[in-house]
């Protein structure tokens, strides 16, 4: 079992390990996938006003494909605009990162990650804003 | 300094013994002849070398020499015995006896077995280390029962079954007992009289032999054991298994055996002594460790372990100069976690975390510090990476989360 260089590169230096305060108004977070399955990831995006992903962190416990697979998307949807980065589909992440078949439910977590946690940022806006973001997001 | 890459994975096959190599090499060249040729002297030495290689593995085991059967690995030894039992006392019954943490050579014989209609299997449950109940054997037994087959000690997890018990119940009870000693014969104490074992199979590359040389121990005396082969030809083995034999390796898996015998208390005492010592690194260094299989009940060379919150496969990157082997589904090509890990009771999530460490003969103190010291930094540097590690830093209970599942 031979893994990609870009897999090994990610795993080897993940980028933006971490957590950000999960109640922070800006932050959405998504966690997919359950321990007895062997993969969970937690992908948190901080989103500003304008619905642009400022920055990311991740945590992933998983094979190494899964692993690079959210460190890769960490850096990806950086500076993409929330509706952007909902289009983002895990056959970018397989073409990156030159994912064998048996590791595609790993970029397939990944893509549901990013979903989840603007899901969950969106939830957090409605409750407080009730209509300006969903409004703009909707039209995008 | 210790040489890189360290091979730890002694359960999946061995380095072979130099020594086993010296005895081997005559009989590629000027010593090549077929062992059944009967009418010169090319055929006679063959077989004066296989026939010491008989007597050094029955040695062995207590057997006599012409109760040793060559195969061509322990998977070959295990089918024979299985489908050979079975479908020779065909008239007198068709239950077998395993269980669920066998090798896959006994599990698919079984399942092969049942799938033909020639035979009903029971797979007994393993208790939280691994080990089969003597007792669910004995109350499995009915009229039809004609064979128990039961592992020697497991190869993930190194917990050895109470054999000898086994085999006094299959005695009492006039069923044939069958057993996989592949991980012990050459480890441990392996005596077929002793333990009652009718039929047993063994591996030369699992005791620092050659690969693609197995054989199977089929008592003679008391009962003597009947088979149909499951490979028909010339009628070598005495017509249970035809085919030429391989001379090389038949004579190297002998001189392994020797070699095995005469080594195997001290090495046993220096194997156990090394493994305790990883052992004790390893729980002393980091948090929620959690040992699979028995803890005194097990092969000396054998620490089977899973690292919480830490993948498997990910671990096993992460130490790529160190060679080990994990139960994690990404490792195994069915993506299921291992099932003889799951059959411990333990949470699934456990068997996604666990190594089986293999120990062997050229194995080092120095090897043992570096990969403690290695596996301690991926684990901690894994965890720092690991949501779940964090979620249970924070006190949140793991089986309180809704997980989204695919």
């Amino acid at each position: 079992m031979a893994y990609s260089t870009k897999v090994l590169d990610h795993y080897n230096n993940p980028r933006n390990v971490g957590s950000f305060p999960k109640d922070a108004v800006d932050v959405g977070t998504g966690v997919v996938g359950a321990p007895e399955c062997g993969d969970v990831m937690k992908l948190q995006l901080k989103i500003n006003q304008e619905g642009v992903i400022e920055d990311a962190r991740f945590k992933t416990f998983g094979c190494g494909s899964a692993i690079a697979s959210s460190s890769y998307v960490t850096e990806l949807v950086k500076g993409k605009r929330i509706e952007e980065a909902m289009a983002i589909k895990n056959s970018a992440i397989v073409q990156e990162l030159n994912l064998p078949p048996v590791k595609i439910h790993c970029s397939v977590l990944a893509e549901d990650a990013i979903k989840a946690a603007i899901n969950d940022w969106k939830t957090k806006h409605e409750g407080r804003q009730p209509q300006s973001d969903q409004g703009k997001a909707a039209q995008g | 300094m210790v040489k890189l890459p360290i091979y730890m994975d002694n359960h999946a096959t061995t380095p072979m013994d130099p020594r086993v190599v010296d005895a081997m090499l005559p009989y590629f060249t000027e010593k090549f002849g077929n062992a059944a040729s009967r009418n010169h002297s090319f055929g006679w030495v063959a077989e004066e070398g296989v026939d010491k290689a008989r007597n050094q593995i029955a040695s062995l085991i207590n057997a006599k020499s012409k109760e040793i059967i060559f195969t061509s690995g322990a998977t070959e030894s295990d089918n024979l015995a299985i489908k050979g039992v079975v479908e020779f006392y065909k008239d007198k019954g068709n239950h077998v006896i395993t269980c669920v943490t066998e090798h896959k050579a006994v599990l698919d014989s079984c399942k092969a077995l049942e799938r033909a209609g020639k035979a009903a299997v029971t797979y007994l449950p393993v208790d939280k280390y691994g080990m089969v109940d003597p007792d669910d054997v004995r109350k499995a037994i009915t009229d039809k029962t004609v064979l128990i087959t039961i592992m020697a000690a497991n190869n993930e997890i190194g917990t050895i079954h109470p054999i000898a018990e086994i085999g006094r119940i299959a005695k009492e009870k006039g069923v044939l007992f069958h057993c996989d000693a592949t991980q012990g014969v050459g480890k441990i104490p392996v005596d077929v009289e002793k333990m009652g074992i009718d039929l047993l199979s063994a591996s030369a590359h699992k005791i620092y032999g050659p690969k693609g040389v197995g054989i199977l121990y089929v008592r003679s005396k008391g009962p003597r054991v009947r088979l149909t082969p499951i490979i028909d030809g010339g009628g070598h083995e005495r017509g249970l298994r035809s085919g030429t034999l391989n001379v090389p390796g038949i004579v190297g898996f002998g001189a392994a055996c020797e070699i095995a015998g005469r080594e195997m208390e001290q090495e046993a005492q220096r194997l156990r002594g090394l493994r305790d010592q990883l052992q004790a690194n390893l729980f002393e260094r980091l948090d929620e460790v959690f040992l699979n299989g028995h803890p005194v009940q097990r092969l000396p060379g054998n620490l089977n372990v899973s690292f919480a919150y830490v993948e498997g496969e990910s671990l096993l990157m992460g130490i790529k100069d160190v060679a080990v082997s994990s139960g994690s589904a990404c490792t195994s090509a069915t993506l299921e976690p291992s099932y003889v890990i799951r059959a411990l009771g333990t949470d699934e999530e456990l068997a996604h975390s666990s190594i089986r460490f293999g120990l062997g003969r050229f194995n080092t103190a120095e090897e043992v510090d570096f990969v403690a010291q290695r596996v301690t930094d991926e684990v901690r540097r894994l965890r720092d990476m690991s949501p779940l590690y964090e979620m249970a830093k924070e006190g949140i209970d793991l089986k309180s989360v809704e997980w989204k599942r695919d």
